[in-house]
């Protein structure tokens, strides 16, 4: 009450200061978290501008001289444009297809197996290989593939077929890279949709089997329209990371192929060619350029699949 | 009925054999780390070693080796990294949980709208090594990394599961909001905060791309840097000027293998006490978000 009178007395204060000096604590504790946040996540969202910009290290962001679009017109010429578009977009598809939808058949497997203690092993050892670096998953790769010592030639030998030089010829990669990504990802997301599959209330599957339906279709009418949520978070989260240089699968790229020039053709991705640029040819506005490119790529491919959902099933959209 | 009995085998046998390409690189590469140098160049790496021996481990260990040293930059950035990520996360997540906090909303939102867009590689890079000059530092491997929006989320969402009437009497009983949250909500977070502390141990072990980026001052190498340098230059641990008067007798293969075999270690040892954690923690965060 006091308070009150002896706010409406003096000049009433800004909302905003006293709102932030009531709940201090909480605040300050929001404080270190949120300007890592601003810092770090939003600061070099205006740093997209370098990409308009022939940059210059020694005089920064704000001085640098400004020369509009040369630096995406080099991008849109040049040969590799195509191909790194071509390549982000066909693998990542494939990965979230191949993916996502063989984790939703091993987890409504898994859930089969009778045995809780078996189930626990497979699911544990399927999530292995996530933990994994993708610069340890290159040293395992090489051990099948190395073309003169490599275990998977040997065998091919010991049939009496020729060896094959895995690390030279582009074709083999479309393959190979799914593949490793499928092993190494796929626990992860099988996991979850266990999870999924163990919070779905069992009297649906009573009632199913009353009404005489096969397991087949039980997993068909229930455990998978049951899991389109999870799914679809899946889904957009995996859409999203295509843009994500840091945090997405993109080191599988680099590492498992040797960074070999010869792979280029169908190894060649958005971020390993802005990863090169800048490591390389240390080229900031173009490979600002690239990765503005990319982002726009991303974001479109995000409300792609946010329409598609959303003409699917209208909750489940991210907006 | 039988029917049944018998899809569950195959089932089951399935299962094994997948488990098993799971568990056979791993195996490969341990068995190649574990055999005789010479004979591999006879007869390329084997799923059992022909001839064991343990002088890639010997060669690792006690040669000089830049390994050592990568170990203890990771050790350092691991530990550090997922403490404070875990601390700094947790205060914010638990802010924007409140509901007495008016602009949670909005600050949650920009939380969440760092997962749609981002600035690219390229103003990143220039932020953490010309405006915030991490280059070449510790730092540069454990800062960017502190808060992740996915984590915040998870977090926010299971703090917000903790009853009111909880802190509320807490309150009461005359505690002040950051006690509460230290005495009160962390016990109570556990399970959230070992999954998503265990997952970003696992990151900041596994992250090559930052020392890739950052890193040239050869002190600095993190174990899994210096692993993806030792593959692309083979020749690195015969250039090394310590090393080089043993690079007649040096294993080399087997040397690169035993390096892999070391960085994974230690998951590998661990894993096993803490899968369980693990497969908690992805079912908290799908089931919860």
């Amino acid at each position: 009450m006091k308070s009150k009178t002896k706010r409406s007395s003096t000049r009433r204060p800004l909302p905003f200061f006293s709102e932030i000096f009531r709940n201090k604590t909480l605040y300050a504790m929001m404080f270190p978290g949120l300007l890592f946040v601003l810092v770090i996540y939003y600061l070099p969202m205006f740093g997209v501008v370098i990409a308009f910009q022939q940059y210059n290290p020694f005089k920064g962001v704000l001085k640098s001289p400004w020369i509009g679009f040369k630096n995406f017109e080099f991008l849109f010429k040049s040969d590799a444009f195509f191909q790194i578009t071509f390549n982000t977009i066909f693998y990542n598809l494939i990965f979230i297809i191949l993916g996502i939808g063989l984790a939703l058949i091993f987890a409504i497997l898994i859930d089969e197996i009778g045995n809780r203690f078996l189930a626990g092993a497979y699911k544990s050892i399927l999530l292995l290989p996530y933990l994994l670096s993708w610069v340890v998953a290159e040293y395992l790769l090489f051990s099948f593939l190395s073309v003169d010592r490599g275990i998977i030639n040997h065998a091919l030998q010991y049939f009496g077929i020729e060896a094959v030089s895995w690390y030279s010829e582009p074709a083999y990669w479309r393959f190979i890279l799914p593949a490793a990504y499928v092993w190494k990802n796929v626990g992860y997301f099988a996991v979850i949709f266990a999870a999924g599959i163990s919070s779905i209330s069992t009297e649906f599957y009573e009632a199913a089997k009353i009404d005489g339906a096969s397991k087949f279709q039980q997993a068909v009418k229930i455990t998978i329209p049951m899991l389109v949520p999870i799914t679809i978070i899946l889904v957009l989260l995996q859409t999203g990371k295509i843009f994500y240089a840091a945090f997405g699968d993109w080191g599988m790229f680099y590492t498992l192929t040797k960074d070999s020039g010869v792979l280029f053709s169908t190894t060649n991705v958005i971020d390993t060619y802005v990863y090169r640029a800048l490591k390389t040819m240390g080229d900031f506005g173009m490979s600002s350029a690239v990765g503005l490119y990319q982002s726009c790529v991303g974001f479109v491919l995000v409300l792609a699949s946010n329409y598609l959902i959303r003409r699917y099933d209208r909750d489940s959209a991210l907006f | 009925m039988n029917q049944l009995k018998l899809s569950r085998i195959v089932l089951n046998l399935s299962f094994m054999v997948y488990s098993v390409i799971c568990l056979i690189p791993l195996l490969l590469v341990l068995s190649v780390s574990l055999t005789d140098e010479q004979s591999i160049f006879q007869s390329g790496y084997r799923l059992i070693p022909q001839t064991f021996s343990f002088d890639a481990y010997k060669y690792i260990l006690f040669g000089n080796s830049p390994i050592l040293r990568a170990y203890g930059v990771t050790i350092i950035v691991t530990v550090a990294g997922t403490l404070f990520h875990l601390v700094i996360s947790s205060m914010f997540a638990y802010s924007l949980s409140r509901n007495e906090v008016k602009y949670r909303n909005i600050v949650s939102f920009l939380v969440v709208f760092c997962l749609l867009f981002s600035g690219g590689l390229v103003p990143w890079y220039i932020l953490l090594s010309k405006y915030l000059h991490m280059k070449d530092t510790i730092f540069v491997l454990i800062v960017p990394y502190l808060v992740s929006s996915v984590n915040v989320v998870i977090m926010r969402n299971f703090f917000k599961t903790i009853p009111e009437s909880i802190i509320e009497s807490a309150r009461i009983d005359g505690s002040g909001e950051f006690n509460t949250f230290l005495k009160l909500v962390i016990p109570l977070s556990t399970p959230v905060l070992a999954t998503i502390g265990l997952f970003v141990a696992v990151f900041y072990w596994n992250d090559w791309f930052t020392a890739a980026l950052f890193i040239e001052n050869s002190e600095l190498y993190t174990l899994q840097f210096l692993l993806q340098s030792i593959m692309n230059n083979i020749a690195f641990l015969q250039g090394n000027p310590l090393t080089l008067r043993a690079a007649a007798m040096q294993p080399d293969e087997t040397a690169r293998m035993a390096t892999c075999v070391l960085a994974v270690g230690p998951i590998m040892i661990t894993y096993p006490f803490l899968q369980k954690y693990f497969v908690k923690g992805l079912t908290l965060g799908s089931v919860k978000t």
